[in-house]
């Protein structure tokens, strides 16, 4: 079998399994699973906007976290001065409504992308993932004394956002959103991959001198993607709060930007599609692990350690039979 | 190739059906993470009821699933779900954090389910947000630290210096304290949620030179300031004290010969002379080998509880209005003694001072004296039960 | 004033505390390129295997030897059987792998040890203070910290700069393939130097417990602040590190102390002790940005 059609029946096994998953757990009596693949769905949206950026720019962020967070959050609170006839800066009203918060949500994060962006793209490597730590961290404390907003304690929301036509309430209906959510992501992120933007970034990654030097500073090109990378994680925050109706300082904390790290790592860097087996890996290993011991963390620790040191570039790329790239 | 797939998920996921049907309790707590010893001790407690009692409360069989949430809201809520989906629970306990508890309790007691706290009090949930289905049998989290602020109040000291975690148990905290405490307010201060070094604020501290310190930092971080507090030789100069979460008979151990002398607020005190509490600090040591905590107390307490709803309900938790009503009767004996429920669900409730002292080798507590008798939290005027 | 010089000298045994365990840190990540996640675990087991001992014998001294011991054994196996193989890939596979380490030990402590913290005592001939500042004591034990971390770094300087392990070290980390052609065998080299910060980061971790709890993770919050003193101080340096351990601790130490009351001056005492304790949490990590920003690869780039 080729490569390329290996990929392709893999891909296209992969997306028939999620469109037919809800009524199949529903035909064995386990729809409580479908909230589990939501998350693994939403999960699988930071894996592949981070991806996005370590992957095709090399800029490896150690603050995803802040972006999640900050899109959980736009949704929370408007939820919450929605629910309790608040105002927000005693101008607008909060909504419930999906349409103008998921917007809003991911307008808010490509702001604080922009900033960030702007800022850790001074630097480069190793620096460039403390840097990207450092902002989020500070986002993260800014948050967490906020007092209206619940601080550690976070903020529960009565439902989920309305989507007209829709209702969210439901698990199945909610896990096809996230997978409409994932899909419409891919192609964004494929489109953007191939488009001479795409190319100038690569060629950033390999050699950032000699494009500067061709007379195409970078910058701006490396700045898009990571705003539109935060502005997937952004989004999925958003549906993240949905899933669970709360949001708390917990969804911007930098050990959950280092399990993003852990999930494209896993997936293998570079394919986009490995965000999506990087959330399945892990969090499938945490759900049983953990139903079987308490000590599952020694046990997925040392799980960890092995992939690493037996696989040279992920899952996806093991089953589609590719080096990383 | 996909039917296989079917057959494989369904023979992993698919359980066995038990022949006859106990009662299922859903115990979501905090197991693993540095404040794992909490929750073991709120489970040990209830467990052991449920032992004496051969496996049953109130005459019923009862199976107890255990799950840990990490101490992460989000864990609990997918574990609650699960419970209340996969698993068909009805009746929930054992969070051990306000910031969990405020994640799920809300969303749960909406689906029907009956929460009973044995630890968390988070304040909205004993005011507006206050539900016929959640009942608390620890303690609304500011009561501690009004009994300590009432206490240093009596004792005469004429200023206090108050320090907590930069978050909204912190704030919940000295507010509860300056409720009861009505001497000057020498400083106020919010530390950094994880904060491993106070030398600056014991400098800044000394330098205030009040009567008396206040101070309210759960786990860790309490260790780190009272060793810390006792190293800068304050302990000689100016008293200490705070609520018994620094105090409990775990930490103890951990911070050692620094903690002798500081007076503490206690809903609970495992020397506290009643035949129930005697009885379970007996069986409690015997079976674990070592001195419960309060949380194992409320672990206790809430297993008793359940039993008492149970028995008068014959087990039949169907009919929720009348098992709450039975729950609300509160007709068990507490290890505490006094214990009844007020409008909002929320104990009323004897609490108590302790000092920490040295009992030959062992650090540990000794209760000191009554701070006051049937308190009630103060939100209980905004809940419309 | 006489406060200040208090809260400086706060922030000076802070620092050097940091300095510790980012020395050892800096020096596996400066010559070998490895982004070592579970340095903090050895924290951990230091503070557990330093309580352990100390509370058997009594002696506080052979805790600290019996966690550098050991330490320096988990650090050999450590290194030949995972760290070895990690070298030539990806900093971020070495990411996952010592993420997965950090899991392994702080589920084996709890699994060994007990979720409950461990006590430990200041040992009695240090357990007494000094009036520095006349204001009333400072712990002798902070004082003495403040001296080791000192003896630490010159002795630490003695060893890369003046010793013939300093010089294969420092061949090494320049010209890996010109050393290994030279007869030096690198293997056991990076062996020693891994083990070696491992017992560096186990001495930190002893050292700390008796002033702080030793509890499950107590290796990660400290090993977020270590990253962001090797990366302020320049990666592989120890002098920009010893700067930037100081810098830090300073910093955060004046933060804490100052920040609220400046605050209070203008706010309200409850508004301005929030925001005060606010600001100074983010203060180190402002203090990051505005130095990346300005030296991208921070302060010092010489070993």
């Amino acid at each position: 079998m080729t490569r390329l059609n290996r990929q392709s029946l893999i891909i296209g096994l992969t997306f028939l399994v999620l469109a037919v998953l809800p009524p199949l757990l529903s035909a064995i009596d386990q729809s409580y699973y479908v909230s589990i693949a939501s998350k693994i769905l939403i999960y699988a949206l930071v894996g592949i906007s981070l991806d996005l950026i370590i992957g095709q720019a090399g800029l490896v962020s150690f603050g995803h976290a802040a972006f999640f967070g900050m899109g959980g959050y736009v949704c929370g609170v408007l939820s919450h001065h929605s629910a309790n006839d608040l105002l927000v800066f005693s101008v607008f009203t909060g909504t419930n409504n999906a349409l103008i918060s998921w917007p809003l949500a991911v307008l808010v994060c490509m702001v604080l992308g922009i900033i960030i962006g702007v800022i850790s793209l001074r630097t480069t490597g190793v620096y460039f993932i403390m840097i990207t730590l450092a902002l989020a961290q500070m986002v993260y404390f800014l948050i967490i004394s906020i007092p209206q907003y619940g601080g550690e304690d976070g903020l529960s929301l009565w439902t989920r956002n309305k989507l007209p036509g829709l209702n969210l309430q439901d698990d199945t209906q909610f896990y096809y959103i996230c997978l409409a959510w994932v899909i419409i992501y891919l192609l964004i992120a494929h489109k953007l991959i191939y488009s001479s933007l795409g190319l100038m970034i690569k060629g950033a990654k390999l050699n950032h001198q000699r494009l500067i030097a061709l007379g195409h500073p970078p910058f701006k090109a490396q700045l898009m993607i990571f705003v539109l990378s935060a502005m997937g994680s952004g989004l999925a925050g958003a549906l993240m709060v949905n899933l669970t109706q709360y949001v708390s300082p917990d969804y911007l904390h930098w050990s959950l930007s280092g399990k993003f790290l852990v999930i494209v790592i896993l997936g293998g860097i570079g394919f986009l599609f490995g965000g999506l087996y990087g959330a399945l890996i892990l969090l499938g290993l945490e759900e049983i692990l953990s139903s079987y011991t308490d000590h599952w963390h020694f046990i997925l620790g040392i799980a960890l350690v092995i992939i690493v040191l037996t696989s040279k570039s992920g899952l996806y790329a093991s089953l589609v039979g590719r080096k990383a790239t | 190739m996909i039917a296989r797939l079917v057959i494989v998920i369904a023979s992993v996921f698919i359980s066995v059906t038990a022949w006859a049907e106990p009662l299922k309790i859903g115990f979501l707590t905090t197991l693993s993470t540095k404040a794992g010893y909490l929750g073991e001790d709120i489970r040990d407690g209830f467990m052991l009821a449920v032992e004496q009692n051969n496996g049953q409360l109130g005459g019923v069989d009862v199976e107890v699933i255990v799950k840990d949430d990490e101490r992460k809201p989000e864990k609990g809520i997918e574990v609650a779900d699960k419970f209340v989906k996969k698993d068909s629970v009805t009746l929930m306990t054992g969070i051990v954090f306000s910031n969990v508890a405020m994640a799920v309790v809300p969303k749960m007691v909406n689906q029907g389910v009956i929460y009973i706290s044995p630890n968390a009090g988070p304040s909205k949930l004993a005011g507006e947000l206050c539900h016929k289905n959640y009942f608390n049998v620890a303690w609304q989290n500011d009561n501690l630290h009004e009994a300590t602020g009432q206490h240093v109040n009596a004792a005469g000291y004429k200023s206090a210096y108050i320090l907590a975690p930069n978050y909204p148990a912190g704030k919940d905290a000295l507010a509860g304290f300056k409720r009861f405490y009505q001497g000057e307010i020498a400083g106020e201060v919010y530390t950094k949620l994880g904060q491993s070094d106070y030398s600056a604020e014991l400098a800044a501290l000394r330098a205030a030179e009040p009567e008396s310190v206040f101070f309210f930092l759960p786990g860790g971080m309490g260790i780190n300031f009272v060793k810390q507090y006792s190293q800068a030789g304050l302990n000689e100069s100016i008293p200490l004290f705070g609520p018994a979460f620094s105090f409990d008979e775990r930490i103890l151990g951990a911070v050692g010969d620094a903690a002798v002398g500081v007076m503490n607020g206690s809903q609970w005190s495992h020397d506290l002379d009643n035949e129930t509490n005697n009885q379970f600090v007996e069986a409690f040591k015997a079976k674990y080998e070592r001195t419960p905590t309060l949380y194992a107390s409320q672990g206790y307490d809430a297993a008793n509880l359940i039993a008492s709803a149970l028995a008068a309900t014959g087990g039949d938790v169907t009919n929720q209005d009348a098992f709450i009503a039975a729950l609300e009767k509160a007709e068990f004996d507490s290890v505490r003694g006094n214990f009844k429920f007020g409008s909002n669900h929320h104990p009323i409730q004897d609490i108590y001072i302790r000092e920490v002292i040295k009992d030959g080798d062992k650090v540990t507590n000794k209760l000191a004296g009554k701070v006051f008798e049937n308190h009630q939290d103060a939100y209980a005027g905004d809940c419309s039960l | 004033m006489i406060l200040f010089i208090e809260q400086l000298f706060n922030g000076l045994q802070l620092g050097v505390t940091l300095f510790l365990l980012a020395s050892g840190l800096t020096l596996v990540f400066g010559i070998m390129g490895l982004i070592n996640l579970s340095h903090g675990s050895l924290y951990m087991v230091g503070a557990y295997v330093t309580a352990t001992v100390t509370n058997h014998t009594g002696n506080f001294f052979l805790g600290i030897c019996a966690a550098l011991v050991c330490a320096a054994i988990l650090g050999v196996i450590i290194e030949m059987t995972i760290m070895r193989r990690l070298y030539h890939r990806d900093h971020l596979y070495q990411v996952l792998a010592t993420f997965g380490l950090i899991l392994f030990f702080n589920e084996s402590v709890r699994i060994i040890w007990g979720s409950q913290p461990l006590f430990i005592d200041i040992p009695q001939s240090l357990n007494f203070t000094v009036n520095l500042f006349g204001q009333g004591g400072y712990p002798a034990y902070r004082i003495a910290i403040i001296v080791l971390g000192i003896v630490i770094l010159l002795a630490l300087f003695v060893l890369i700069f003046y010793s013939k392990i300093g010089m294969l070290t420092r061949a090494g980390s320049s010209n890996r393939e010109m050393a290994q052609a030279l007869g030096i065998n690198i293997n056991r080299l990076y062996t020693g130097i891994f083990a070696f910060g491992a017992v560096l980061s186990a001495l930190a971790g002893g050292l700390a417990g008796p002033i702080y709890a030793v509890e499950i993770g107590m290796g990660e919050s400290v090993l977020i602040l270590a990253f962001v003193v090797i990366v302020i101080g320049g990666i592989g340096s120890i002098k920009g590190s010893f700067i930037a351990a100081l810098l830090i601790g300073i910093v955060d130490t004046l933060g804490r102390a100052y920040l609220p009351a400046f605050f209070k001056t203008f706010m309200s005492a409850s508004d301005g002790a929030v925001v005060g304790g606010s600001l100074a949490s983010i203060a180190i990590y402002l203090l990051m940005a505005v130095i990346l920003v300005v030296k991208p690869q921070g302060l010092s780039s010489k070993l």
